[in-house]
């Protein structure tokens, strides 16, 4: 599926892999089951690692391995189900993840301004999804009510400045 | 009441425009009905039985003269000629166009209102106190609250897809006038041992298909904490929420599942991490800067006792009988709230016509009364009248249809949309509602009977709060044929308290009978100036079961 | 092998919400209108022939429903079909039972249904 990665189509530099698939030589990504499971070989390996986590699936499992992955893709299984959401801004923000959060699965071109507040820099959009679709996505709402991990400065500050 | 400053008010065109984009992408087939209906939800927009019904937000249930003619216009321009209000102090219209929608909320954006957040997976409009800034037992507005947690709570990015709807009530009284023990989540202002005010925070409230009182998880949340607190309950909802089953996925099951101490601790987890970081802390300077849009009207220096109102009473029998049940203590020396009943005797509860509601404003205007109030009663409230003023206010009421003496009377009714207008309905409610009103139409009769709050709801989402009815009334659909089932003792006050069912469920033929039988045990059972829902708690639903299931 | 109940196909209009019957390839707004499914091959099929209309963004939720014939009458079966056929049972001057289908003076006193 194609990527959008900071604001621009980007390659992806990551294979996902099944959790019985033979392990790629460069970036992987594997299921929580797996990471846990396989825990030792793939961190010693000289080659980025993420997580695909299921919607279930809290990023306090990861523990402290959370600091050596350099992605983690959250499922959207349906766009209702907006658990990723709280995922994404706990990692940014408890967990403090500086790695990509990517958005996968089903969501909607309405939910990109939220993922964006919460902490998602990475989107596996549609094929046809087209860049202007994406910055349009993005600047849905001008103005905020409430801090998120993005650290916007909210309506409220906004009349603090005057 | 709250004014939209550059901000709130660019927010609100935006949503506008944004709204007409997917209207747009609907109707061109970019998007299909199951990715816009969550879209049109958020704008509560919602596919009813016989059009489109589109819910107004009416936050804490206040409303300027000038948005009431807004809404005549919208009554009019758009739809059949009136609205109804709800249970959550919200306006609905029955028979819009999808493609006209994008205009209404134009049309209400002029007037600063919105749709938003009215349906869907999200928090829901925060209701208040209808009598507050008024109430003679009121410790503080609650509307202050409630419009902190309106800002906070709008496109709110984390907990915009819920597992369910959520909603939230704010009560400043020692009297609760909002159910709030029936929310999801329920504020109550109070004071603590030193004086200081703070919140009490309650969750896992509700109705529908298995109803629950909320459990207090915030004894006494300071003020600066408050949406640090809310922001953490969110959190373990939107987290922990069931979401395999929607019958099972509002936060009265997770609370009930956890239990209450479980949930506490989650949730003073989530907000300690909240509070050290310090972004959603409510400086008291801003607190008091949003008190101050709900600061009292200036009042007269009137004596407590009114010539002219006490002169009307005695000279006229109409305006005697509504004074008698439609006003209220104020706290204000002089003053009055009075309640303006949309629950004519045989009519449609909680509707108004475009007419009506033109004509209310006239009289805001002509009085200087800049607030009306839409109750979760279904009813309209004036919560700052002037006794003097009450008999002129009387006569226009009156010439408008707006002066039924019957508030918190038998015939003063909540009924849901029902099978009349709802998707989701089995039965009809609102004819339920007409049968009983004209049954029990004498106004001595009502008298004697005092206060009784029958609720009917047209089916198990119970959008008619029927659980919190002292007499409630739940239709079913019993192989395509409509039913109804009686339960007693439920109460949406601070003594809140869910109703038992008596038994099997009664025919359309026998409704009204039952229920006049019921009020009959009631009548004569009653000891000293009991209400019903006394004399139900005390005696039990044994006798009423055995009367109305005695063979004839 | 029980006797097929007949069947009517109904949907919304997608721009304003109106409720409409299928009839021959066309949607049509008074009950009384509607085609008539027999058998239950026909309806189906005609079912799916609606997803096309769904898809060119005409009509919304189109399904079937059960009717039966009472004298010279078909009624529906389901009391929110009847419902939605005429309008709300209390505001007979509303909806598609109204003497002409436009809202009329508030006042008018709601009857019910039921004796």
């Amino acid at each position: 599926m194609p990527l959008i990665r900071n604001g621009a189509f980007a390659e992806d530099t990551y294979v996902t892999v099944a959790d019985d698939a033979a392990l790629p030589a460069n970036g992987t990504i594997v299921s929580l089951a797996r990471l846990k499971a396989e825990r030792e070989t793939l961190l010693a390996r000289n080659a980025a690692l993420g997580v695909r986590l299921k919607s279930a699936e809290s990023p306090e499992e990861l523990g402290d391995d959370v600091h050596r992955l350099s992605v983690i893709v959250l499922e959207f299984p349906v766009f209702r189900d907006g658990r990723a959401f709280s995922w994404a801004r706990m990692l940014r923000t408890r967990l403090g993840f500086t790695g990509e959060i990517r958005a996968a699965g089903h969501f909607l071109y309405d939910q990109i301004a939220f993922m964006a507040r919460t902490g998602f820099d990475a989107w596996e959009v549609p094929e046809g999804f087209t860049l202007e679709q994406f910055q349009r996505a993005l600047g849905e709402i001008s103005y905020i009510y409430q801090p998120s991990a993005d650290g916007r400065p909210t309506i409220r500050q906004l009349r603090a400045r005057g | 009441m709250y004014r939209y400053d550059e901000f709130d008010a660019a927010f609100v065109r935006e949503r506008v425009a944004q709204f007409r984009y997917q209207v747009e992408r609907r109707l061109s087939g970019e998007l299909t009905e199951d990715e816009f209906k969550p879209l049109r939800l958020m704008n509560g927009l919602y596919l009813q039985l016989h059009a489109y019904m589109l819910r107004i937000a009416v936050p804490y249930g206040t409303l300027s003269a000038r948005q009431l003619r807004m809404l005549a216009h919208i009554a009019r321009k758009y739809d059949k000629g009136y609205g109804h209000f709800t249970t959550r102090q919200n306006i609905q219209f029955n028979w819009i166009k999808l493609v006209d929608v994008p205009d209404v909320l134009s049309d209400l954006a002029d007037v600063e209102m919105h749709c938003l957040q009215t349906s869907g997976n999200c928090i829901r409009n925060v209701t208040a106190d209808h009598f507050a800034g008024a109430a003679a037992d009121e410790i503080e507005d609650p509307r202050t609250l409630a419009e902190i947690v309106r800002q906070w709570s709008t496109l709110h990015p984390e907990f915009t897809y819920l597992p369910r709807k959520f909603k939230i009530a704010v009560g400043g009284s020692v009297h609760d006038r909002t159910a709030l023990k029936f929310h999801d989540v329920g504020i109550e202002i109070v004071k603590n041992d030193t004086g200081e005010t703070g919140y009490r925070v309650l969750a896992g409230g509700g109705m529908g298909r298995t109803p629950y009182v909320g459990h207090v998880v915030g004894d006494f949340v300071a003020r600066e904490d408050i949406l640090a607190f809310l922001e953490a309950v969110m959190r373990v909802y939107n987290q922990s929420g069931r979401r395999d089953n929607i019958y099972k996925a509002r936060i009265k099951i997770l609370v009930n599942a956890l239990g209450p101490e479980e949930m506490r601790k989650q949730v003073m987890r989530e907000f300690e991490e909240i509070k050290r970081a310090g972004t959603l802390d409510l400086p008291e300077a801003e607190r008091k800067r949003i008190a101050a849009y709900f600061a009292p009207p200036d009042f007269e220096a009137l004596p407590v006792l009114c010539e002219e109102f006490e002169a009307a009473r005695l000279r006229d029998g109409a305006f005697r009988d509504w004074a008698r049940s439609n006003l209220a203590l104020h706290r204000q020396s002089g003053y009055a709230i009075a309640t303006i009943s949309l629950k004519p005797i045989g009519g449609v509860p909680g509707d108004a016509s475009d007419a009506q509601l033109d004509g209310l404003a006239d009289l805001m205007d002509e009085f200087g009364l800049t607030e009306v109030r839409v109750s979760h009663e279904q009813n309209l409230v004036l919560p700052h009248v002037r006794k003097k003023d009450l008999p002129a206010i009387f006569a226009r009421l009156a010439a408008l249809g707006l002066a039924t003496p019957n508030a918190g009377l038998v015939t003063d009714i909540i009924a849901c949309p029902g099978l009349d207008y709802c998707d989701l309905a089995n039965a009809r409610a609102i004819p339920i509602a007409q049968r009983i009103s004209e049954r029990f139409a004498d106004l001595d009769r009502q008298h004697e009977i005092g206060e009784l709050k029958i609720k009917i709801s047209g089916c198990i989402n119970a959008c008619g709060h029927h659980h919190a009815g002292h007499i409630g009334i739940l239709g079913v659909d019993k192989k395509g044929v409509e039913f109804y089932q009686l339960q007693l003792g439920g109460s949406g006050a601070e003594d809140a308290s869910i109703g038992d069912i008596l038994g099997p469920a009664f025919a359309v033929s026998e409704i009204v009978d039952k229920v006049e039988e019921v009020i009959g045990v009631y009548l004569e059972r009653r000891e000293g100036h009991e209400r019903f829902l006394d004399t139900v708690r005390r005696i039990g639903i044994a006798p009423f079961k055995e009367r109305v299931y005695a063979a004839h | 092998m029980a006797t097929p109940v007949p069947q009517v196909l109904t949907a919304n209009r997608l721009r304003d919400g109106d409720v409409v019957y299928w009839r021959d390839g066309a949607w049509v707004e008074a009950f009384a209108d509607a085609q008539i499914f027999e058998a239950k091959a026909d309806a189906d099929a005609t079912l799916l022939r609606a997803a096309a209309d769904v898809k060119a963004r005409r009509v919304v939720n189109p399904y079937l429903f059960p009717v039966r014939r009472e004298g010279g009458l078909v009624r529906a079966v389901e009391e929110r079909e009847i419902v939605r056929s005429e309008g709300p049972s209390v505001r007979r001057d509303l909806g598609k039972q109204a003497p002409t289908r436009n809202a009329t003076r508030f006042d008018l006193p709601a009857r019910g249904r039921w004796p």
